[in-house]
């Protein structure tokens, strides 16, 4: 499962964004079940809970998870970064059952399993009606695919203003053109005005004339 | 290495409230409320965040034009933007009610996984985006191992 395009680095942030949701999810909820039981006729309690150290640190760590998340983004397809929040769900188990001491009944493990593989599904879906290849290689094509249409589309918005300067700069040569033969061009012009069109072929058989 | 206490039947006392001695068992109704309200916060939160960055066009461009600090202008001023954070921020406070009454081991899945969900919908409904079948089987796949999590 080597993957060619991804460096190390790439791969440390994609570790980091499985492993620092559910461990932000932990850290919460280890503060607020050591909390006393918050009623929702004073949910002041709520905003005062985010204070406390576990659930400061819960909340550092999701801002950590959704600034990876974000990089991550940046360079992989979202269904390439799916899979890697899915494993979160394992992991939220784990640390749920070893760390929190949680009783996790047998129905409840294969729920997890069952939404690790939806997520995973979801994630797995378009890519292989492109290209059959498993996982990473997968990913290639599907980090591509996006690649080629944005460029697609960037061009598209990016192609009006690359032809507007083309035309403003027509007009810019223009006046140069009729500035290296001044003065005569302008009268000869007003004269002919409706033939606008016509001006630019004319000129040479005007100069020519003269 | 001590395995997971595996029970095929746990009293709903355990199921809703066993991470938190001091609270009573939570009404599983109580639960479901509490974790529809994470959702669909979070869901509101998201589809207006999205709405908005959709309404505001492509930051690089406005990058390009107007510099990063007009970038962050245009999404500053953006009241879709606000409206959106609101919601994520109220389900962020429904998390944290939930966390103090309910296991992590139920919250988190459900809520997280449940949130695809309802977002493929949202997607589907108000920002007319595309969602396959493949999506679909997964979402009832998901649902399906929510209605397992609390069994």
């Amino acid at each position: 499962m080597a993957q060619h395009t991804l460096t190390p680095r790439q791969y440390l942030i994609l570790a980091f964004v499985s492993v620092s949701a559910p461990l932000g999810d932990t850290l919460l909820s280890r503060g607020m079940t050591h909390m006393p039981p918050i009623s929702l006729s004073a949910p002041g309690a709520l905003i005062a809970a985010v204070f406390t150290p576990w659930v400061a640190a819960g909340i550092a760590m999701l801002i950590a998870f959704f600034a990876s998340y974000l990089t991550a983004l940046s360079w992989a397809d979202l269904t390439f970064v799916l899979p890697a929040t899915a494993l979160g769900n394992v992991l939220v188990a784990l640390f749920s059952r070893f760390w929190l001491h949680e009783i996790i009944s047998l129905e409840r493990w294969a729920g997890i399993a069952l939404i690790t593989l939806g997520v995973g599904f979801v994630a797995q879906g378009p890519s292989r009606t492109e290209q059959p290849v498993r996982g990473m290689d997968g990913r290639e094509s599907k980090g591509r695919e996006p690649e080629r249409r944005e460029p697609e589309r960037e061009p598209d918005v990016k192609d009006p203003p690359a032809k507007q300067p083309d035309v403003k700069e027509p007009p810019a040569e223009e006046p140069d053109v009729p500035a290296q033969e001044p003065g005569g061009d302008d009268p000869e012009i007003n004269e002919p005005e409706p033939d606008e069109p016509e001006r630019r072929e004319p000129e040479p058989k005007e100069i020519a004339a003269r | 290495m001590t395995l997971p206490a595996i029970t095929l039947t746990l009293p709903a006392s355990i199921l809703f409230a066993p991470a938190n001695p001091a609270a009573p068992a939570m009404d599983p109704w109580l639960a479901a409320a509490t974790i529809a309200a994470v959702i669909l916060t979070s869901t509101t939160g998201e589809v207006l965040t999205a709405a908005a960055m959709k309404s505001i066009g492509d930051l690089d461009e406005i990058r390009a034009r107007s510099g990063m600090g007009g970038a962050i202008k245009a999404v500053v001023t953006c009241p879709l933007f606000f409206a959106g954070v609101l919601f994520l921020a109220i389900a962020f406070f429904a998390l944290l009610f939930a966390l103090n009454h309910l296991n992590l081991s139920l919250v988190a899945p459900a809520a997280a996984s449940l949130t695809l969900v309802t977002n493929a919908i949202a997607g589907k409904i108000f920002l007319k985006e595309n969602v396959d079948r493949r999506r679909w089987a997964a979402a009832a796949l998901v649902c399906v191992g929510v209605y397992l999590l609390a069994h």
